[in-house]
């Protein structure tokens, strides 16, 4: 399963500030979108948009219309939780659970709903997430040892792993590569291109050569100036994106003149 | 000394030493040394030597005045200090020589710090032991020999050497054990619940800043005054009851009411402390359970109070020790008696501080009161293992709750 998403005209507030503005995009299903710019410029805060996370944070609220295939999960009655559901996320810093073992990281999904897999269906889902993550060899043989032994790179599998695990429609992930080392960095993004067969992948990088490697589309940030909200600029084919960008401001950033 | 005749008389610029470039030193000397190890090695016999020395020094000093174990102890840590001081700046240097003296000094503040903790426990310990091997002190409760209520006629008998100190502390332990219990069994869910309030849904309003100030309040309310409020929302919820035909304990004064009183003087410490622990778990945590489509409560149950169990189980040890030395709230609440009672909701109850405080102020027999006394220290040593324990209990959950970090 993996669903298209939609955002029409959506604005994304903390408290009064205005920190992204007017959003329009279409991403399709089974693909691999990359989010690029300067820091500070709202992709975290737009990336966060998509499974309704940003509204955890106090005083955090989105205008707007966002459609995940033709469901806009800001309309009236959806369920925040069920979104989340749909929409998994990995975060910057790997955060697997302290107080969990590898294989309880991995089925966190189902235990901390409450859900009773038999034994034989978890380990199936540990299995097949762990398989899917690229992390069953390294750790088949200390499932049961604490996730937060585990070097970082192989960290930041196990949360893909637990997203994986519960089988959303689209992953999103925020610099999932920055505090990775560049063989660890190989390995996730190796692993990107296998799951978009399965799911629609949005990332946020700072890394250009990364976002040219793994995507098949890309959208550019940019922010006025500090207390400005940031927009998204252009939205093209990555090889547009980064060869031939019909905007200056692209053009100069992915040369590397500013940002 | 070959060259003294040439310097004889001095000039200008043997005095300065010589012009030019050579006076100009590079600034960067003057705040790192030439080498990396001058001028800071002693050996490191050094201050243990020092120490015997000033302890040497410090007793004869003292006995010249006049002999005194305290006397000799303060020369000895003055002289151990100058000295110390004194030494390191000649043979090293002014800036080691400070931290020598600051070093020695924090030293110092720790064994002084120590020195109460260790005379209570030592002292209690050589005192209240004597107590404990009393036969039955543990088991039996505050009887003669043959069950009958203690009298003075028994201490006398104890006087006259016809048997040994009677009377056991069985009643007190029952008491304190059964009404901390009750009250921390009332006070951890409403302060855990507090605290969860205050840190995963209150945001800043009012209501949260309300309550933070009256948790602030609360902390400093005297322990009488607790005690006053529980008597007397006793007599209050008991009128309610009964004026509603409920079956209702005809006494306020009961193991019930001091467990209420205890609660207030619980509730604070555990909100605060639990509140601690909370906020430390990091967020991440919680929006990596989110991100998983896992409800708030699910999140805060299975993930939030789980990573702050240990330190939570920590701050509900340290509350219950604040509680469990309580005399006053417990002695207009739940009174005194002599005999076992394990009805929270009927009848008088003793517990281990009341009973140290009486057979301290009212000796049993008040012309020969070392068996009360003996009773007494017995009891406040029992209290402290009791203290200890619980301590070391909360050290053990929190090892074993703590988030597993090894296993790489
Ligand atoms: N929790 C927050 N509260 C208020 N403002 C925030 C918060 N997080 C981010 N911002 C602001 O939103 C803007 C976009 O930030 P962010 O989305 O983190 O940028 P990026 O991920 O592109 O570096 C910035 O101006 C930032 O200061
Ligand atoms: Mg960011």
């Amino acid at each position: 399963m993996s669903k298209n998403i939609t955002a029409k005209n959506l604005n994304v507030y903390y408290g009064d500030f205005l920190a992204v503005e007017g959003i329009n995009v279409e991403i399709a299903k089974k693909s691999v979108t990359a989010f690029i710019g300067p820091s500070g410029c709202g992709k975290t805060t737009f990336l966060r948009t998509l499974n309704r996370m940003h509204e955890v944070l106090p005083g955090a609220r989105v205008e707007g219309q966002l459609f995940l295939d033709d469901d806009d999960i800001y309309g009236p009655g959806v369920d925040p939780v069920t979104v989340r559901a749909m929409v998994g996320m990995v975060f910057q810093r790997p955060n697997p659970f302290p107080t969990m073992s590898i294989r309880e990281n991995v089925l966190a999904g189902y235990k901390l709903n409450g859900a009773r897999l038999s034994r034989s269906q978890a380990d199936d889902v540990v299995e097949g997430a762990l398989r899917g993550a690229n992390l069953w060899n390294e750790v088949k043989d200390r499932l049961d040892k604490p996730g937060s032994g585990l070097s970082g790179g192989q960290q930041q599998r196990l949360c893909i792993a637990r997203t994986v695990a519960v089988k959303p429609d689209v992953i999103l992930m925020d610099e999932p590569c920055s505090a990775l080392d560049p063989i660890s960095t190989l390995a996730i993004e190796d692993l990107i291109a296998e799951l978009k067969q399965e799911y629609t992948i949005v990332i946020v990088t700072h890394n250009m050569q990364q976002a040219a490697r793994v995507s098949e589309k890309t959208a550019f940030f940019n922010i006025a100036g500090t207390g400005k909200p940031g927009k998204m600029i252009e939205y093209d084919d990555t090889s547009v994106i980064f060869n031939n960008p019909s905007n200056e401001q692209t053009e100069r950033y992915v040369s590397g003149k500013f940002g | 000394m070959t060259q003294s005749t040439k310097d004889k008389t001095p000039t200008a610029s043997s005095v300065q030493g010589p012009a030019g470039p050579s006076t100009e030193v590079d600034p960067a000397q003057i705040i790192r040394p030439k080498s990396l190890t001058a001028g800071n090695r002693l050996p490191k016999w050094f201050m243990p030597a020092v120490l015997a020395g000033a302890a040497v020094l410090g007793a004869a000093i003292s006995s010249a005045i006049g002999f005194t174990i305290t006397l000799w102890l303060i020369l000895t840590a003055i002289l151990y200090v100058i000295g110390v001081y004194t030494i390191t700046r000649i043979k090293v240097g002014p800036r080691k020589a400070t931290d020598m003296l600051w070093r020695n000094l924090v030293y110092i503040a720790f064994v002084l710090a120590l020195i109460p903790l260790v005379s209570v426990i030592y002292s209690v310990s050589v005192v209240g032991f004597q107590g404990l091997t009393n036969p039955g002190f543990l088991t039996s409760e505050f009887v003669d020999a043959d069950g009958r209520r203690m009298r003075s006629s028994v201490d006398q008998g104890t006087e006259a050497g016809e048997h040994g100190v009677m009377g056991g502390i069985a009643h007190a332990l029952v008491g304190s054990l059964a009404i901390t219990l009750t009250a921390t069994i009332i006070s951890v869910p409403i302060g855990l619940l507090t605290s969860i309030y205050l840190v995963e849904y209150a945001r800043g309003g009012p209501l949260s800043r309300g309550i933070t100030f009256f948790v602030d309040v609360m902390t400093g309310i005297p322990s009488i005054v607790a005690g006053l409020f529980g008597a007397a929302a006793m007599v209050f919820f008991l009128g309610i009851g009964n004026s509603l035909g409920l079956p209702m304990p005809s006494q306020s004064r009961m193991g019930l009411t001091a467990a209420v009183a205890l609660c207030v003087l619980m509730i604070p410490v555990v909100v605060r402390t639990t509140e601690e622990m909370l906020r430390v778990v990091p967020n991440e945590l919680r929006e990596a359970s989110y991100a998983l489509g896992v409800r708030k409560w699910r999140t805060i149950l299975k993930v939030v109070i789980p990573t702050a169990i240990s330190g939570i189980a920590a701050g509900v040890t340290l509350a219950v020790a604040r509680v469990i030395g309580e005399t006053a709230p417990i002695l207009i609440t739940a009174g005194m008696t002599e005999f076992i009672n394990w009805n929270m909701v009927s009848g008088w109850m003793a517990t281990l501080p009341v009973f140290i405080y009486e057979q301290f102020t009212r000796p049993t027999d008040p012309n020969f009161s070392d068996p009360s006394h003996q009773r007494a220290w017995g009891a406040a040593l029992v209290l402290i293992m009791i203290v200890m324990t619980l301590n070391l209990i909360a050290r053990l959950v929190a090892h074993f709750f703590a988030p597993k970090k090894t296993g790489r």
